[in-house]
């Protein structure tokens, strides 16, 4: 069965001089469905986005959006994208409402139609307030409310958003999760770019993990978590005699042991005959345990398993 | 989303036009909001023309022909230098616009990209118009007195709107090539101050050296200020004014494609 490809790319490859920052990436977003393209700083994310935006030329590789060519239809994939960057593209000396009908203007929406829609705008994005004042007065994520908005002027089919929360406090992050949310609702196709595992997690149906210009996995956040491997249970014991003991009877199935913790990490397939299993064995030993819980694999380990590193490894390196 | 969106359907080369338009009226808007720069609009032409005409009005009046004073002397020459200045706000903004993420959100856009340096240059002109008012009027309040006639006067306005425009573009080329703002301003005063200077707009050349004489003969703010002067003083224009609009057509014929090709570049 043929998919619904709202935006098609294929083996693209960029190269800056000697640097070669794509290399070789395919992508494909189903029609009213969000892909989160994940991966740290430096790993291609943004230059991806500038490619299908038609921001940036490319070397090699093929990129259709919405079936138009995104080299020899430049102007029609235009009308049919928003982008939102990284740094909020808007105009600090107009007001927000003017910014959002200037831009509506530039999307060739006639002026009453631009006004219209503000109007709508302003008031889903809770701008109301802060409409007619200079956009340099707002704060940050006012003025990443206002940009996601500017590029909703024209209710485009398919969305750009380039880590659109880096940098807010939780609270305008979970505000803006919240309008990403509604945008999912009404049948946008989105592309996301993130360093925050929990936001692609959270928001994507796909994500695609790059790491140094190239696709490393992809999948919903469920294959990429059971690639990674399955779940863990951890135990915790009173002290190194019980966990020394409790590794004798436990044998192969402990991973491994904390010996300052007196904790112990066993993989299990099963949750329920596994865990009752461990149990069994440890009461049949006579070892007592202290607590126990069971993990479920999360996208920090399937970045770590992919990439070799944590992903608070690499913001660290960073800096 | 509960209005039905409404979309423009006209020609291309109107759609571009009206692109022009919206951003003519956003660079408007920048001047009007931009208080800072908008003090500066109307004391900086102030303090210039007064200081000129009495610090150097004794000294300069005695190499003037008879009957010239040298505050109407000068009026031609603070104009288009207060202008030239007045220019590189352009190269300014052009700058501020490719260093900041606005840029891609307009390139993002289905609109003809040129339409942002139109707009930065066309409203340099509303800006100078303002400068250029106020000097005048400071001007007759200290005694600046014109015999042109009208049409002279409307051949003076003319002549400072093509100046206006041709080095607008050239403030252009500069804002899109300069790395940063800083980098604008010391340029654009390198390229500026010079010709301001070596040129007939502050003293007659008659007074230079010969090799500084050739050069302030020959360049274009010589031509402007040449004859704008002789149309204020109603004096015999000669050739100035058929080549100060040459020069000017000459640089917008260089400088505008240049511009628009060099701001496409940048901006891919």
């Amino acid at each position: 069965m043929n998919k619904d490809y709202v935006i098609e790319a294929t083996g693209l490859v960029k190269s800056y001089g000697d640097n070669r920052v794509l290399n070789g990436v395919d992508l494909q977003v189903e029609r009213g469905t969000m892909l989160a393209l994940l991966g740290p700083n430096g790993a291609g994310k943004t230059t991806t986005v500038r490619i299908l935006s038609t921001l940036l030329g490319f070397d090699a590789g093929t990129v259709k959006v919405e079936g138009h060519d995104i080299i020899r239809d430049a102007d029609k994939v235009r009308s049919v994208i928003g982008l939102t960057g990284q740094s909020a593209a808007v105009d600090e000396l107009l007001t927000g409402r003017e910014n959002l009908v200037m831009m509506g203007r530039l999307y060739r929406l006639t002026k009453a139609s631009a006004k219209a829609r503000a109007d709508e705008l302003l008031t889903d994005f809770d701008l109301q307030d802060a409409a007619d004042r200079p956009a340099k007065t707002y704060s940050g994520g006012m003025r990443r409310r206002l940009d996601l908005a500017v590029s909703l002027i024209a209710t485009p089919p398919v969305i750009f958003l380039d880590e659109p929360t880096t940098g807010l406090d939780p609270r305008s992050r979970l505000s803006m999760w919240a309008i990403i949310r509604k945008l999912m609702d009404g049948g946008t196709t989105i592309l996301l770019t993130t360093q925050y595992l929990e936001e692609a997690d959270q928001l994507a149906d796909q994500i695609v993990v790059i790491d140094g210009g190239k696709v490393i996995a992809k999948g919903t956040s469920a294959e990429l978590k059971s690639k990674v491997g399955k779940d863990r249970l951890e135990l915790v014991f009173k002290d190194a005699a019980a966990l020394k003991a409790a590794r004798k009877a436990l044998g192969k199935d402990v991973i491994s042991t904390d010996d300052k913790e007196y904790s112990a990490t066993l993989v299990i397939n099963d949750t329920n005959t596994d865990v009752k299993r461990v149990l069994d064995a440890l009461v049949s030993a006579k070892i007592s345990v202290q607590s126990m819980a069971v993990h479920k694999p999360t996208l920090d380990d399937v970045f770590l398993s992919l990439t070799g590193k944590t992903n608070n490894q690499v913001e660290q390196e960073e800096q | 989303m509960a209005t039905p969106l409404v979309f423009e359907n006209r020609p291309k080369i109107i759609m571009a036009l009206l692109d022009s338009w919206i951003m003519i009226k956003r660079s408007c808007t920048h001047i009007l909001r931009n208080t800072d720069q908008l003090l500066g609009t109307f004391f900086q032409p102030i303090m210039f023309l007064v200081l000129f005409a009495t610090v150097f009005g004794g000294a300069i009046s005695k190499a003037l022909p008879p009957g010239i004073s040298y505050l109407d002397f000068l009026m031609a020459g603070i104009i288009i230098q207060t202008v030239a200045f007045g220019s590189t706000t352009t190269a300014v903004a052009v700058c501020n616009d490719l260093q900041k993420g606005i840029i891609d959100r307009f390139r993002s856009l289905p609109m003809n990209n040129l339409a942002v340096l139109n707009g930065h240059v066309v409203s340099d002109l509303l800006r100078n118009s303002i400068s250029t008012v106020v000097m005048l009027l400071t001007g007759l309040i200290i005694g600046f007195r014109s015999h042109a006639s009208a049409l002279n006067w409307l051949a003076i306005v003319g002549l400072i709107l093509l100046f206006t425009l041709a080095f607008s573009w050239l403030a252009a080329i500069v804002g899109v090539v300069a790395k940063s703002v800083e980098a604008v301003q010391w340029l654009t005063f390198v390229m500026i101050f010079p010709l301001t200077f070596a040129s007939s707009a502050f003293v007659p050349t008659a007074s230079m050296n010969s090799v500084l004489r050739v050069f302030a003969v020959n360049q274009p703010i010589t031509q402007v200020v040449e004859a704008v002067r002789a149309l204020i003083l109603g004096t015999p224009v000669g050739n100035h004014v058929w080549l100060a609009v040459i020069w000017c057509l000459g640089i917008l014929i260089v400088a505008i494609p240049l511009a628009s090709w060099l701001f496409k570049r940048k901006s891919a």
